[in-house]
């Protein structure tokens, strides 16, 4: 699988980042590197192997139904950039 | 006959009922000032890590249980990247690729026909927090107030296949799935309170085709009625737009519930939502044993109940239908008919005054004051003959407010049954004087003009005399 500079453009767009020109060529070449890369796995038949929920070997990790203080609310809203009624406040997205 | 046929699916949102967050130890009452159930995990603060409540885990399966779900024994995590401020991490914790409850079903019943619905499939994920408007509309205000109290409430999301074909039948399912939540302990189902939500999926087709058509999906309807109505106005307005020759544009849509119609909120813009496993939870195995445990936790379900009803105390179908079709008003019934041997009157109380007064003031059976006990009572004191039916309305309806005991109210208010004959005999003697066309009626043959008099009397005695003792006496006196 190879990505265009096209899919970058996308890609940096749904993760709000804004790339220049340049930066776009680079990523373009650095995340088809690392797709090549990945493409040997795919060489593997790996048909009869569970796919893999999680890096480690855990499962079942689990705290009770117990009650815990939560912050005060000036410390919520403290690193807020615009505070109202007890708030966050944000521009209007539809 | 309409040339066009709905098929509409249902998204639903269930709040569990659980005292903290789904991957914190922050309350989830509802009701609260904004921004004070917050802590670091909710606000996505960088290091915090959330650990998984295990109640969250029991709860969704046993939910999937009763839904007739296949359980999976091992399910995890994913993550749903997008951008909104209701979503603090960037990203929504979900079970995407492996979801804990799937291929289930629950059966409805619409104009005395059954049918099966099946269940896609039921997942665990966490609710985002809560936008407010500042000018009570998104289309109008210039900024977004945020309320993180929402943000990690933990949800399932229960997704039918789409095989609904009717508004009438959305609601059915709704209330059936309700009910089975409630039965279970699942979850309030509160909808009002948002701890149950609805969007649907809506598109038409031609009779007769098996593909589907495009869809809309439908949100913001806050009650059952609503859905009901946002569907049926939404397959009238498609099935207009092909009529037209336009196609359906695939988007979302809102209800308007004061207007009565569906508006464009927004296109669908195919999201992008990168989904990939969750590393920081850990995945979740349940084990025979655990299913096993989690199965013997659910409850008579509805259905079940409703049988019971019918089998063991004779009640009409539609009366035991009614009457499971919530938890409160079954097991309301069940403790009066402890008291009171009679089910279908018991039930007459119920289906009538009970849930006329409720629907009338818009309230749940636990905020009234009346009890089994109360109703039981009541019911014996009619019984005797110590009051009428009609005052026994009267004093359940005191009852329902106030929460005394019948026997008190009845005393207080001086409403026990005229049972003194010579008082009745008076008044009965006043009635004729009064009434001389009536009377003449009567004599004449027009049955009638009985029926007249009798009211007079009742009347009269403020609702107090025994009607039947009424009719008596007034046709021994007439024949005289």
């Amino acid at each position: 699988m190879q990505v265009s500079e096209k899919d970058v453009e996308q890609l940096a767009f749904l993760s709000r980042l804004d790339l220049t020109a340049e930066d776009k060529a680079v990523y373009t070449k650095s995340l088809n590197a690392i797709l090549d890369y990945l493409a040997m796995l795919k060489k593997l038949d790996t048909a009869a192997v569970e796919p893999a929920a999680h890096v480690l070997p855990i499962k079942n990790v689990f705290r009770e139904d117990k009650l815990r203080q939560s912050l005060d609310r000036e410390q919520v809203l403290a690193n807020a950039a615009e505070v109202g009624e007890g708030a966050f406040v944000v521009p209007r997205i539809v | 006959m309409s040339r066009y046929e709905a098929v509409i699916g249902l998204e639903v949102h269930v709040e569990l009922k659980t005292e903290t967050k789904i991957f914190c130890g922050c309350s989830t009452e509802f009701g609260q000032a904004p921004n004070t159930q917050v802590c670091p995990v909710c606000l996505g603060l960088p290091g915090s890590t959330g650990v998984l409540n295990k109640k969250v885990a029991e709860l969704a399966a046993r939910a999937g249980l009763a839904l007739n779900c296949k359980i999976g024994a091992y399910t995890w995590f994913d993550r749903k990247n997008y951008y909104y401020p209701d979503l603090p991490k960037g990203f929504q914790i979900s079970q995407v690729f492996r979801p804990i409850a799937y291929q289930g079903y629950l059966d409805i019943e619409v104009d005395g026909r059954e049918k099966r619905i099946n269940i896609t499939r039921a997942h665990i994920e966490e609710d985002p927090g809560k936008l407010i408007h500042a000018s009570g509309s998104i289309m109008t205000s210039r900024s977004s107030f945020v309320d993180y109290n929402r943000s990690g409430m933990p949800l399932i999301e229960i997704v039918s296949e789409p095989e609904l074909r009717s508004g009438a039948e959305a609601k059915a399912y709704l209330e059936k799935l309700k009910a089975i939540l409630e039965y279970t302990g699942v979850s309030d189902v509160k909808m009002e309170q948002g701890s149950l939500r609805c969007d649907a999926n809506v598109s038409v087709r031609p009779v007769g085709t098996a593909a589907l058509g495009t869809k809309t999906e439908i949100k913001n309807m806050n009650s059952f009625r609503a859905v009901q109505r946002a569907i049926e106005c939404e397959v009238d307005r498609q099935i207009d737009v092909l009529e037209e020759g336009d196609s359906v544009v695939q988007e979302t849509r809102a209800w308007d519930e004061n207007k009565g119609i569906t508006m464009s909120m927004r296109n669908k813009e195919n999201p992008d939502y990168r989904c990939f496993i969750e590393q920081e939870v850990s995945p979740i195995e349940l084990s025979d044993e655990w299913i096993k445990d989690l199965r013997a936790t659910i409850p008579e379900l509805p259905d079940a109940r409703r049988k019971r009803l019918v089998a063991e105390h004779g009640l009409p179908d539609y009366d035991a239908g009614v009457i499971t079709s919530s938890l409160a008003l079954a097991e309301f019934f069940d403790a009066t008919l402890e008291k009171f041997p009679e089910a279908k009157k018991i039930s007459n109380w119920i289906m009538g005054e009970l849930l006329r007064l409720l629907n009338a003031r818009g309230m749940e059976l636990s905020q009234s004051k009346i009890t089994p006990a109360g109703l039981a009572s009541l019911l014996e004191l009619i019984e005797k003959g110590s009051i009428s039916n009609k005052i026994g309305k009267e004093v359940f309806e005191t009852m329902f407010e106030e929460g005394q005991e019948p026997a008190q109210i009845v005393k207080e208010k001086g409403l026990s049954q005229i049972s003194d004959e010579g008082q009745l005999t008076r008044i009965i003697a006043e009635v004729i004087a009064k009434n001389p066309k009536s009377v003449e009626d009567f004599q004449a043959g027009k049955e009638k003009a009985i029926g007249f008099l009798v009211g007079q009397v009742m009347k009269a005695t403020r609702g107090q005399a025994n009607p039947g003792v009424v009719n008596t006496m007034l046709r021994e006196k007439l024949a005289e």
